[in-house]
């Protein structure tokens, strides 16, 4: 039948070559499907207003990793008239190229939360993480009133020099003033005009209800506010969708 | 049809020599005790986040009991320390008698990957409970875990591949090519995805090197192939092993072993992108999945077509040998899920099952049934072998065991389908006049009743893998001792080979 067939017992007979010709065979896909993805100047949307995450909403979204999040809820809204109306515009490859990592998950126990900025209260987003069911009488979702302890950021100067490292654009500026700027934008009467001009469209707040002490609390729903809030839409061409 | 490879596992007359080669098998016996143990460890976690579905109290109110910080116990327990283990351990004890060697590096070698892998178990599993995760999906472990397991790996590949290189047969039988293919892909899939920035060094945190789009593209290669290689390849090995044994048939062709070993191992690796179908993923990258995951059924069913036929002449065996009964039903469940597999890779289709239940269908009918059947079956396989037993201590359990598990899945499977389908349904679903037809809420709610079913089938599953480690441990303590009298010594080696 294939002659090569006949031939497969010299690869049977050298562990050598069966190795190196298996690592070849299963290095293609992979090749193929990653090495375009940093190389070709579409895979990312070029839109405006995507920016790091401010020190707080870093340390959000590391405690929304920590806490697995992502195994219930997904960031990822999909071209979908349904999704459209149901979370808003589908997601861009923009807005999560700063996601170490990518959180786009996938499962849905729970809705979608790439757009859930702003789309409740402060107040709503901390009574519902302490208590869903008393929000949500059929959630599922396991209560996180744990989270009202200090937010622990005494390495977020780190934090964010690690994630400059792996590509996040923080300046040298944005590091030395990673613990200010995370105590700036968690006191809503503290003056923010140094972390504003660092961080477009921040929110300064005292996302727990409490302005006088940084909860982990305060760093998940400073997060949660800010997911989907960057890429103003109405300014938005479709040519610059072009993927 | 079959060659002079493939039968050479089962050739007669070599029994002298296999006892003057002095396999290791002391690691081997730790090995098959681990996963009996792990595997019932992840069970009972299952069962414990599929109850908290259902029944959100059980989430205890406390910060290390959360389905988020529990579900990765459930995945690694079942996936690397259930599955790692009963790859590892078959592994070794496959690749020294189709080789007929002695393990590469000794007893000492294989207690250090025994030892080496249950203390990655360990400290990756203290720190999802603890929070200190990665926050990839099968790549939970942070960094220093990684590091670790990149070191017991390679140990691992060194002594499987000196192994092969000592050996006294002229061909590597054909199970240890997709053993080899397997621990190859994985080293490259673990250190592919797992390229990160510790914090610090006195930091158990990190943040992965690539971002965003780039992220989920390596995450998806490192994820679907975790099955590809992990759950299927080195399961094939196996398969390639204990179900020629336990029929006492050659396997069917040699021939298809060769083109579905490497039509597989090529073609796995592209089939990644169909569960970003509809993302922010380019739409070349996407099709290229979903076209690659379509003809991945050919060499799947390539694969149980050669794992089935074997039986071929021994059908009857399925009525009296109930271990052999969980292999070859293994097989059935692999033909299932590789079919379902390629359907819900469809763009179309995945519009609709994505993000809902019926994945989680797909995996545990892979998951528990091939995986998990297919471990059963070895491990009713290798007890009295490696303990020198006449038998299992009881057929009979085996037997309830294997029904109680079956049974357990179909509940398991069946309310998964309902349940996505329906949730999917219900997401896209419009009143009369245009507005949807549920809030995000009332279509949770309505996944309760088919949560209880699964976690009832969950329990079922359970119970069968509890009868079985109480199976072996009365294999261990009380079946009858394989007596080894002079005259019939060569015999009896063969058959407990």
């Amino acid at each position: 039948m294939f002659r090569w067939l006949r031939d497969h017992g010299v690869i049977e007979r050298n562990l050598v070559l069966m190795g190196v010709l298996t690592l070849i065979t299963v290095s293609i896909g992979g090749l193929v499907q990653i090495v375009p993805l940093f190389a070709v100047e579409t895979t990312i949307e070029r839109v405006a207003g995507v920016r790091p995450y401010t020190p707080l909403e870093q340390m959000g979204r590391d405690i929304y990793v920590r806490e697995g999040c992502y195994l219930c809820h997904s960031q990822m809204i999909r071209p979908f008239r349904d999704e459209l109306e149901r979370y808003g515009h589908y997601s861009l490859a923009a807005e999560s190229m700063y996601d170490h990592p990518f959180q786009w998950g996938s499962k849905r126990t729970g809705p979608d939360l790439a757009r859930v900025g702003g789309r409740y209260s402060d107040d709503w987003h901390a009574a519902h993480l302490r208590s869903p069911r008393a929000l949500v009488p059929a959630s599922v979702m396991p209560p996180y009133a744990f989270l009202d302890r200090p937010l622990d950021y005494s390495d977020i100067a780190e934090r964010l020099g690690a994630l400059r490292t792996v590509g996040v654009p923080y300046s040298e500026e944005m590091v030395a003033n990673a613990r200010a700027d995370l105590e700036a934008q968690a006191r809503p009467d503290a003056d923010g005009g140094a972390f504003q001009s660092r961080y477009a469209r921040a929110r300064q707040g005292a996302f727990d209800g409490d302005p006088g002490s940084i909860t982990e609390m305060d760093a998940l729903v400073a997060y949660l506010q800010m997911l989907g809030t960057l890429v103003d839409f109405r300014d938005v061409t479709p040519a610059q969708l072009r993927q | 049809m079959a060659a002079a490879t493939a039968t050479a596992a089962l050739a007669p007359g070599q029994a002298v020599r296999v006892e003057e080669v002095g396999y290791v098998e002391a690691p081997i016996r730790a090995f098959a005790i681990a996963t009996a143990f792990w595997g019932v460890v992840g069970f009972l976690m299952g069962v414990l986040i599929a109850t908290q579905l259902a029944f959100p109290l059980l989430n205890m109110d406390l910060e290390w009991t959360t389905f988020g910080r529990l579900r990765p116990v459930h995945t690694s327990a079942v996936i690397f320390a259930f599955g790692g283990n009963a790859l590892i351990g078959t592994s070794l004890f496959v690749v020294q008698r189709t080789c007929r060697a002695r393990l590469f590096g000794g007893a000492d070698a294989g207690w250090f990957l025994f030892w080496g892998y249950q203390f990655f178990i360990v400290m990756a599993a203290l720190g999802y409970v603890l929070g200190i995760t990665q926050g990839k999906e099968y790549a939970e472990p942070e960094w220093y875990v990684d590091i670790w397991l990149t070191i017991v790996w390679v140990a691992y590949l060194v002594v499987f591949g000196g192994t092969i290189i000592k050996r006294e047969e002229p061909h590597i039988y054909v199970a240890n090519w997709f053993y080899l293919a397997f621990i190859i892909t994985i080293a490259m899939l673990h250190i592919g995805n797992n390229i990160s920035i510790p914090v610090s060094l006195g930091s158990s945190h990190s943040y992965s090197a690539p971002a965003g789009v780039q992220g989920a593209m390596i995450q998806w290669w490192y994820g679907h192939n975790a099955v590809g290689f992990f759950l299927t390849a080195g399961f094939l090995g196996m398969m390639y092993y204990f179900i020629p044994k336990q029929a006492d048939r050659p396997v069917y062709s040699y021939r298809l072993s060769i083109v579905h070993f490497w039509t597989l191992i090529f073609l796995y690796i592209w089939a990644g992108p169909h569960h970003l179908h509809y993302t922010a993923l380019p739409d070349w990258a996407q099709v290229l999945g979903m076209v690659f995951s379509v003809m991945l059924w050919m060499p799947s069913w390539g694969g149980m077509i050669n794992g089935l036929m074997t039986l071929s002449g021994a059908w009857d065996k399925l009525r009296t040998d109930a271990s052999l009964r969980f292999s070859v039903t293994a097989v059935g469940f692999y033909g299932m899920s590789t079919f379902e597999g390629p359907v819900m890779s469809i763009r179309a289709v995945n519009g609709l099952s994505h993000y809902t239940d019926w994945t989680i269908g797909h995996v545990h009918s892979g998951a528990m049934g091939w995986v998990g059947f297919i471990t059963f079956g070895a491990l009713y396989y290798l007890f009295p072998v490696l303990w020198k037993k006449k038998a299992m201590w009881s057929e009979k359990l085996i037997a309830w065991h294997f029904w109680l598990a079956t049974l357990g899945i179909v509940f398991y499977i069946t309310a998964m389908w309902v349940s996505g389908i329906m949730q999917g349904l219900m997401w896209r679903a419009y009143d009369e006049l245009g507005f949807l037809q549920y809030s995000f809420v009332e279509t949770v709610a309505a996944m309760h009743p088919y949560y209880v079913i699964r976690a009832l089938g969950g329990v079922l599953y359970l119970a069968g893998g509890l009868i079985m480690v109480f199976n072996l441990w009365k294999t261990v303590t009380s079946s009858p001792a394989l007596t080894l009298e002079p005259a019939a010594a060569s015999a009896i080696a063969v058959a407990a080979e």
